[in-house]
């Protein structure tokens, strides 16, 4: 990380498809949205998946998205949106 | 053998003399590899005492014991007590113990429904759930169903429970895939003014709490 990511920040999910245990979901992979809350530091799951320790753990973000963003048949209103806890090795920080 | 009732299937093990089969046992369905690796770990953890059958059981007990009702006696707190609704929107495990409840051990967040935004969750991934709090969700929750199409089409699923939301309010669908779970601190209804704590927790239900329903007038 280039710099510490902030509420407000503008982030891009990584387009990653590593094998094994993740818990980024597919549908927000390469999708931008912003990081509207900051929550703790969690084990990383990707770890534990495999009886490791899961140190260090990563802080965790809900960043929301739009859902046009998501969909793009989406059949909602333009204000709906879908928030989703993404931990910090799967956010890019975008150079404003 | 003889067909008394018009179709072939064979009675191997007794005479049944209705024109439906059986309602399966549990053992009748496929055992998978990942249910028989279930229980290898299960008795594995078990036999090298990690925890032993019995607390195995308790934790189940536990789990079973837990029900809608605690969480509606959280809403219905918080509906009368603004500084409660502070606390339970800042930490849903440290408000639950102020009303002797327990929450269980994986940290829970309370996400307040608004005249301009509605809330529901999903776990687009697996089945992610307050169970400690308010039990084990409904099999729907859990249906590839709802969990695909929640997250892409939340307003038609919301309509298929009789959920219409407001064209200009924003539908925000929380996805629990991480180490949080969520309750949606749903609206009180209008109507409700004069109703003690007792009386509104009976107005909440599970699925408002999921975010699938809004609390109809009283």
């Amino acid at each position: 990380m280039s710099r510490p990511i902030t509420i407000g920040d503008t982030v891009r999910i990584r387009q990653a498809f590593p094998p094994g245990h993740v818990r980024t979901p597919y549908f927000i992979r390469g999708k931008t949205g912003e990081v509207i809350r900051l929550l703790s530091d969690y084990a990383n799951p990707e770890e534990l998946a495999y009886g490791r320790d899961g140190k260090p753990a990563l802080p965790v973000y809900w960043v929301k998205f739009q859902q046009s963003d998501l969909w793009s048949d989406y059949a909602g209103q333009e204000q709906d949106t879908a928030v989703v806890e993404v931990m910090e090795n799967w956010l890019e920080t975008m150079d404003e | 053998m003889s067909d008394p009732h018009g179709h072939d299937h064979s009675h191997a093990d007794d005479d049944w003399p209705y024109p439906h089969p059986k309602q399966p046992d549990l053992e009748d369905g496929e055992l998978t590899e990942h249910m028989v690796m279930a229980e290898a770990v299960e008795q594995l953890l078990i036999d090298k005492g990690i925890f032993s059958a019995d607390e195995m059981r308790r934790m189940l007990e536990q789990i079973d014991a837990k029900s809608p009702a605690e969480g509606a006696r959280m809403v219905a707190r918080a509906w009368l007590d603004p500084d409660f609704k502070a606390r339970l929107l800042e930490d849903v495990n440290a408000a639950a113990k102020e009303l002797n409840i327990d929450a269980g051990p994986i940290p829970i967040l309370a996400i307040e429904n608004t005249h301009a935004l509605h809330n529901a969750i999903v776990c687009t991934l697996c089945s992610c759930y307050p169970k400690f709090l308010i039990g084990l969700p409904p099999d729907w929750y859990k249906s590839r169903n709802y969990r695909s199409r929640m997250i892409s089409e939340p307003r038609a699923v919301l309509a298929e429970f009789g959920t219409m939301i407001a064209d200009d309010v924003e539908v925000r669908v929380h996805d629990s895939t991480a180490d949080l779970r969520y309750m949606i601190l749903p609206m009180r209804p209008q109507g409700a003014e004069g109703l003690d704590e007792e009386a509104l927790a009976a107005l909440v239900t599970r699925d408002s709490m999921i975010g699938v329903t809004v609390i109809d007038k009283v």
